[in-house]
């Protein structure tokens, strides 16, 4: 089922029940109804959001993933405050588990031991609160690809990407304190390094790490004060980033894909209710399903094998999750020996390129809705997605950067690989050290030559159809291919994108050309010159009669 | 120049050769009494096993090592290894190699455990070193706590937490430690083979080693209580497997969804 809303005129009024029969529970529902509408007026808000048209297609779906395992992570979290205790004070364990029996320990560790052994279903909903959380940083990333790559960050919705970009940036927060509060030895690792990075930073650093650790590393307070940020100020910050970012859906209206009846000026999906509440319903526990499912029947931190932490072992195999190892793997690829000593001091850059680097990487994402509006200039407001192919440029930059991210994240984990490869961990550290720089070169390059390939197959098909196979000959004796003509609902999708051109260098009222203007129009070079114009209705004329 | 001839005269050219000569016996000798490694500990081979050792030995590991065990420059000098270096190296299938690498690769024995004995009891009969330990050190039913804490101090950097292993340098790895027979871990333990450092008995008393062995026993017997361990690899294994099968079914599960029905 399938509706048609137009966002300037008045909503359809819903479907009244003709019924003449009329059963007890709907006579019941009906002033049930009646009963709440009477002291709130909500119907006006339910008519309006109700009505609402959500498009259906599955990668509009993965920021629906991405909120339902954050509904789990809040519901399994609630239950884990219940037995934590975030506290560095020593005690001796006594527990379940005899391998850690008689063992000094921080009771955030025997609290989070006895949740994984002794309270009741507490392992089952530890390991569901971590693979959520996995989930949900995993589920932020392809749906912020998905925007990315289908241009749905343009006018008006630039700020739902800064938003959507603070979220995911709030969501590392929030799983790297988590990681740290059980106070094993991995998340004590992880400090660790964290205390690294902090005190790589020139003049300030020191004193950042004393002021977060309360005084030298490890020292007594920080799981207290990762717990509170954890389990208070990030969600609550998260929580509200979240309502706004769906705010700004609403407002906005859901982009869809461009075809026959589908406009810049509609929607065309299912509306919130009936069907898409009940769909994204089911959803949500299909989601907390295959999280459940992971939680019942894999592994996830088995801190009873990492022990309480303790500064001077380290284990083979220490990593952070997944998503903060772009990071290790930006201080893994760091080549050794940048450091210099001047004004009796030691100037090292170990440390800090490979954080800027990151920083760097941050911020683009972060402004390159901004970048691309201003190179191209276009001003007008955008509710049909592109196929990443149509915008060669932009896609081969987002291939670039994947690449790029995808370099740090696999020498993050350069150990894994070397000993179940059987490779050299020097070898396997050069080998990412290269395709850090040469990955998004050739990832650009071959990126935009296949999206200018696949405009250029699209304007064939368009123009002449399918080759069918079918070689006929011809009176004369000449042999030729039957093509079989695209329909036109195919059509539409082949045909329907936006065409740009290079901005051409203008005077200003000065009547000069300023050196941002000259800069614009390089910029805008760069990503249109090479381009394939969509096929016009008169092309499709003259190529239909061939 | 000209109190050269005075100096050569007050001195033995030999003599600083000779003094370091009785300084180093005079170390080695005290390490010897102090350190419990090298004790001799004479096995009671008999001189058949030893004259069949000796036979073994020229045939499969003299080209390496040495018909006199000295070494040459494919392999090292076996004096002082002792009946357990062999014994681990002969009997994980180590030696003989297969071929010259990083380390040597463990793979299927290539002697029977008579042959391995003999050739534990020839190097042994040749030098003094540590021995094959004692079944009573081996029965993984010491104090596992006390193992996990000394696992996690001494081994966990190389071996993994989990005893899952580990990447070293060059191609070097530290192999996993789950079934891998006692004896072999204590072996290695106290010799230190490819390149792992000795853990003698100073440094870790056959007490510790008993319990170091009884905590790996203990986990390689009680698989995770959480669910299957992902090759007990940590947060990459972690990480990799949420990517593909965690959202890759939820993403297979939205394309079924949002799918139109023919």
């Amino acid at each position: 089922m399938s509706t048609v809303t137009t966002p300037d005129t008045a909503p359809a009024p819903a479907p009244t029940q003709t019924s003449s029969q009329r059963s007890s529970t709907s006579r019941f529902t009906e002033a049930a109804a009646n009963y709440i509408d009477e002291r709130t007026s909500i119907s006006g808000v339910v008519k309006e959001f109700g009505r609402k048209i959500f498009p259906d297609h599955w990668s509009f779906m993965l920021g629906e993933v991405a909120l339902y395992s954050f509904v789990v992570i809040l519901l399994t979290g609630t239950f884990l405050t219940f037995f934590f205790q975030a506290s560095m004070a020593e005690v001796v364990y006594n527990g379940s588990y005899v391998p850690l029996k008689g063992v000094e320990m921080s009771t955030a560790m025997s609290s989070t031991l006895n949740i994984s052994f002794d309270v009741r279903g507490g392992l089952l909903i530890r390991q569901i609160h971590h693979w959520a959380a996995l989930t949900f940083i995993a589920a932020i990333g392809i749906h912020m690809l998905r925007i990315y790559f289908t241009g749905a960050f343009r006018k008006p919705r630039e700020l739902n990407w800064v938003i959507g970009f603070i979220l995911f940036i709030l969501a590392l927060a929030e799983g790297f304190t988590g990681y740290s509060l059980p106070d094993d030895l991995l998340s004590g690792n992880g400090l660790r390094i964290i205390d690294g990075l902090i005190k790589g930073l020139p003049v300030v650093g020191t004193w950042i790490s004393f002021l977060l650790f309360g005084g030298e590393f490890p020292g007594t307070d920080i799981v207290g004060r990762l717990y509170s940020l954890h389990i208070l100020l990030l969600p609550a910050i998260l929580a509200v980033m979240l309502a706004l970012h769906l705010v700004f859906v609403v407002v906005h209206k859901h982009t869809q894909w461009s075809g026959p009846g589908q406009t810049k000026d509609n929607v065309v999906g299912s509306p919130i209710l009936p069907m898409f509440a009940a769909k994204a319903g089911g959803f949500f526990f299909i989601v907390f399903g295959v999280i459940a499912l992971m939680g019942t029947f894999f592994t996830i931190n088995p801190i009873w094998n990492y022990g309480p932490y303790d500064p001077s072992p380290v284990s083979a195999g220490t990593q952070p999750d997944w998503y903060i190892g772009f990071a290790d793997g930006a201080l893994r690829l760091m080549p050794p020996g940048l450091e210099f000593e001047l004004w009796n001091r030691t100037w090292s850059f170990n440390i800090l390129i490979p954080v800027l680097l990151l920083t760097g990487l941050i911020v683009a994402v972060l402004v390159y809705p901004f970048i691309e509006a201003w190179v191209t200039g276009d001003k007008r407001e955008h509710h049909l997605l592109d196929r990443p192919r149509n915008a060669p440029t932009r896609t081969a930059i987002g291939v670039a950067g994947v690449l790029f991210y995808a370099a740090l994240w696999g020498a993050a984990s350069s150990d894994i690989i070397a000993t179940h490869f059987q490779l050299s961990i020097e070898g396997v550290i050069h080998v990412n050290q290269a395709l850090l720089i040469l990955g998004p070169i050739i990832g650009y390059l071959v990126t935009k030559r296949v999206c200018l390939a696949l405009q250029k197959k699209d304007r064939e098909i368009a123009l002449h159809g399918f080759e069918s196979g079918r070689i006929v000959r011809l009176p004369g004796g000449e042999y030729i291919e039957v093509h079989q003509p695209v329909d036109e609902y195919e059509r539409w999708k082949l045909v329907d994108y936006n065409d740009y051109q290079p901005l051409m260098i203008r005077p200003n009222a000065q009547g000069k050309i300023t050196a941002v203007q000259r800069f614009r129009a390089g910029m805008s070079r760069w990503f249109f010159e090479d381009r394939i114009a969509p096929v016009s209705p008169k092309e499709i004329e003259r190529g239909g009669h061939h | 120049m000209a109190r050269k001839g005075s100096t050569a005269n007050r001195r033995h050219p030999l003599a600083t050769v000779a003094l370091i000569a009785i300084g180093l016996m005079f170390t080695g000798g005290a390490y010897t009494l102090f350190s419990g490694t090298a004790t001799a500990e004479t096995s009671t081979a008999s001189q058949t096993t030893i004259d069949e050792g000796k036979k073994l030995f020229a045939a499969n590991c003299a080209s390496c090592h040495g018909l006199d065990l000295q070494g040459t420059g494919a392999g090292p000098s076996l004096l002082g290894v002792g009946a357990a270096s062999v014994d681990f190296q002969v009997g994980t299938g180590r030696m003989p190699m297969a071929m010259q690498g990083p380390q040597a690769m463990e793979k299927a024995p290539q002697f029977t455990a008579e042959d391995t004995e003999a050739l534990a009891a020839y190097v042994a009969s040749l030098s003094p070193g540590p021995a094959v330990p004692d079944e009573s050190l081996l029965d993984a039913k010491g104090d596992a706590s006390n193992g996990a804490e000394l696992f996690r101090i001494n081994c966990a950097m190389c071996h993994n937490v989990a005893g899952a292993g580990g990447a070293l340098t060059e191609g070097k790895f530290a192999p996993a430690l789950t079934g891998v027979a006692a004896v072999h871990i204590y072996e290695a333990m106290v010799t230190g083979p490819q390149n792992m450092p000795v853990f003698n008995d100073k440094n870790l008393s056959p007490e510790d080693k008993r319990d170091v062995i009884t905590y790996l026993k203990y986990i390689e017997k009680n698989p995770s209580p959480g669910g299957y361990e992902l090759g007990s690899l940590g947060p990459v294994a972690e990480g990799l497997f949420v990517w593909i099968f965690g959202l890759g079914a939820i993403v297979a599960l939205t394309v079924w969804l949002t799918a139109k029905s023919n």
